[in-house]
């Protein structure tokens, strides 16, 4: 056992033990889920109803389905970056608490202390989406499942990257915190602002062009378009076998952000796998340079 | 003696506030060292740079013959570090605790366990193995921090203000430790304390004041430099005292006479015998020293 593995044993142990947090972040999809559900899910279902030519009829299921599957997608696109602002307290209570003092004064070197909380904080939010992937898969389950082994695999490496994605942005932003008052402004605000500015509470196409061009700089937009890509795509295909005509589910498409323009050129899906893996990979590495510089300023 | 630790000439400034202002000592190896000086004088700053917490401004720092400046994880393997605040994580059990900071140093397995029964044998703590730390009283707690930093068996050990706070058997336990440590293992500790008759005890003082040196040596070379020795009569009246023409108290049972040094108290047995039958002469104690070099009174961490 290494001493990186101790420390990541040592800063999982810590978020488990820590019930409050723990619950909160793990109850906080479950609570979304409940909330989009009873207060979007009618008024998306209507907008999809009212798309469809008069008279046409259409099984509610598919459409439940399809509400279902953007429900979920903006939960798990959400939950994936905000849980992990929400476990990663514990590199801020180490300075607040002095114990940061007792790990810097042994020989271990600021990349393995660095490691150790971006790994524990990977394994607690992964541990919770994932959680919240199985429940939102069940959502779906009840409501009108569309979704084949492919997609439910997809959504699995989708949730898997964000989560990546989300630690490694708050393991930077938050290693840049003293205390605990700094900790809960910067989780109300990301809370708060981040299911914006990702499109998961408002398709970012019902913005004005100007913002539109300013979110596809951010990474997380990409992610959403993902994960929401592959929970409403069986929904869309059985739109179209029940006769939807194709301009109308490509509208239904559109409003849903499923293809991102970044200056006129369509976002193809591998290429936002890549925006995001460069990201995580930024990221990271402005976290360890973070560290290394803390280091040597010493 | 061979020194362990060189202090020369370190420097540090917290904005327009020179913390430590070209600071020089030196620990002997096997040696208590006090450090003393009231709060804010500059001596957490001064451990803060010999443990790698904050960097100096300059000046050199050589522990165990090694530069920190190029040496550094060297001598963190050298140094264990008894905080003034307990900083093991209070959620998790002693023994979770113990096996962590031990991978710190890497130590793992069995010669971790091994390692951590004989601190707990040394020092009590056996039966405390699965509680949590924030559930233990204030004298385990500090017994587990001791344990934390004699795991990795340091050549130095830097007790903070470590019975600040604590009971008398506490106390007495903690000292027997690091007396045994000392004598079986030649271990030198670095103290700073607010009480001083710990200081009393110690080999070699340094006190320091607005980050300088204000006085060094061996607590009876500070007493004879900067206090007087008192005698106390016993048997005697109080008229007869009076005679002797020196400022005295009234004490239970006798008279406390202060004279200059050992030597004036002689010269007075000398000259009264018939009054010296009943009587005994000690020094002044450390709290009387700290007070002469810096004008300010040391109890129990308050600055007087």
């Amino acid at each position: 056992m290494s001493t990186v593995a101790a420390l990541i044993k040592r800063n999982v142990k810590l978020f488990f033990k820590d019930k409050g947090m723990f619950f909160t972040a793990l109850v906080t999809p479950g609570i979304l889920l409940v909330l989009y559900s009873t207060f979007l899910g009618n008024v998306y279902k209507d907008t999809y109803m009212a798309a469809l030519p008069q008279g046409f009829i259409l099984p509610e299921k598919i459409i439940d389905g399809l509400v279902g599957g953007q429900l979920v997608s903006s939960i798990l696109a959400v939950s994936c970056v905000t849980v992990a602002f929400c476990s990663n307290f514990l590199m801020v209570q180490d300075k607040v608490s002095g114990v940061i003092k007792d790990l810097t004064m042994s020989p271990v070197k600021p990349y393995q202390l660095s490691l150790a909380y971006y790994v524990a904080n990977l394994v607690s939010t992964l541990i919770i989406c994932l959680g919240a992937l199985c429940l939102g898969l069940g959502y779906l389950a009840i409501v009108g499942w569309y979704l084949s082994v492919a997609d439910v695999f997809l959504l699995l490496i989708d949730v898997i990257v964000l989560v990546l994605f989300g630690t490694a942005l708050s393991s930077l932003v938050n290693f840049f915190l003293n205390t605990q008052g700094q900790l809960s402004a910067v989780g109300t605000v990301i809370s708060a602002g981040y299911g914006f500015i990702c499109g998961a509470y408002m398709p970012i196409s019902t913005f004005s062009e100007g913002l539109q061009k300013v979110l596809s700089f951010l990474p997380g937009t990409y992610g959403t378009s993902l994960v929401r890509s592959h929970c409403v795509r069986g929904a869309l295909e059985e739109l179209v076998e029940n006769g939807v005509h194709t301009e109308i589910v490509e509208a239904i498409k559109a409003s849903l952000d499923l293809s991102v323009d970044f200056f006129g050129q369509t976002v193809e899906i591998p290429v936002m796998y890549i925006i995001l893996l460069v990201s995580i990979f930024l990221f990271l590495g402005g976290f360890v340079l973070a560290n290394v510089a803390k280091h040597k300023k010493r | 003696m061979q020194a362990i630790v060189e202090i020369s000439h370190l420097t540090k400034c917290f904005g327009d506030l020179r913390a430590v202002d070209d600071l020089s000592f030196k620990v002997n190896k096997g040696e208590l060292f006090a450090f003393l000086g009231v709060n804010g004088a500059g001596k957490s700053t001064t451990i803060n740079i010999m443990c790698g917490q904050i960097g100096k401004d300059s000046g050199t720092v050589v522990i165990d013959g090694a530069d920190f400046d190029n040496a550094a994880e060297r001598i963190k393997r050298q140094m264990g570090v008894v905080f003034q605040n307990s900083v093991l994580d209070s959620a998790l059990t002693v023994y979770d605790n113990l096996v962590c900071r031990a991978a710190l140093y890497g130590i793992f397995g069995e010669k971790c366990k091994k390692r951590i029964d004989v601190l707990a044998k040394m020092l009590n703590f056996g039966h405390l193995y699965s509680r949590t730390v924030g559930k233990l009283s204030g004298g385990e707690r500090r017994r587990v921090d001791i344990a934390r930093a004699l795991i990795h068996q340091p050549k130095i050990l830097v007790l903070d203000e470590p019975t600040t706070g604590l009971d008398p058997q506490t106390r007495r336990l903690l000292w027997n430790v690091i007396t045994d440590l000392r004598q079986s293992e030649n271990m030198t500790v670095f103290l700073t304390t607010h009480y001083m008759e710990e200081a009393a005890e110690a080999d070699y003082v340094v006190i320091i004041d607005s980050g300088k040196v204000a006085a060094e040596g061996t607590p009876i070379q500070l007493k004879n430099a900067y206090t007087g020795d008192f005698i106390t009569l016993y048997g005697v009246s109080e008229q007869q005292v009076r005679g002797l023409g020196l400022a005295y108290e009234v004490t239970a049972g006798g008279f406390r006479l202060a004279v200059e040094n050992t030597r004036a108290a002689t010269e007075l047995i000398v000259r009264y015998p018939h009054l010296f039958c009943d009587y005994e002469i000690v020094k002044g104690k450390m709290d009387d020293v700290f007070l002469a070099v810096t004008g300010k009174k040391l109890i129990g961490g308050e600055q007087k």
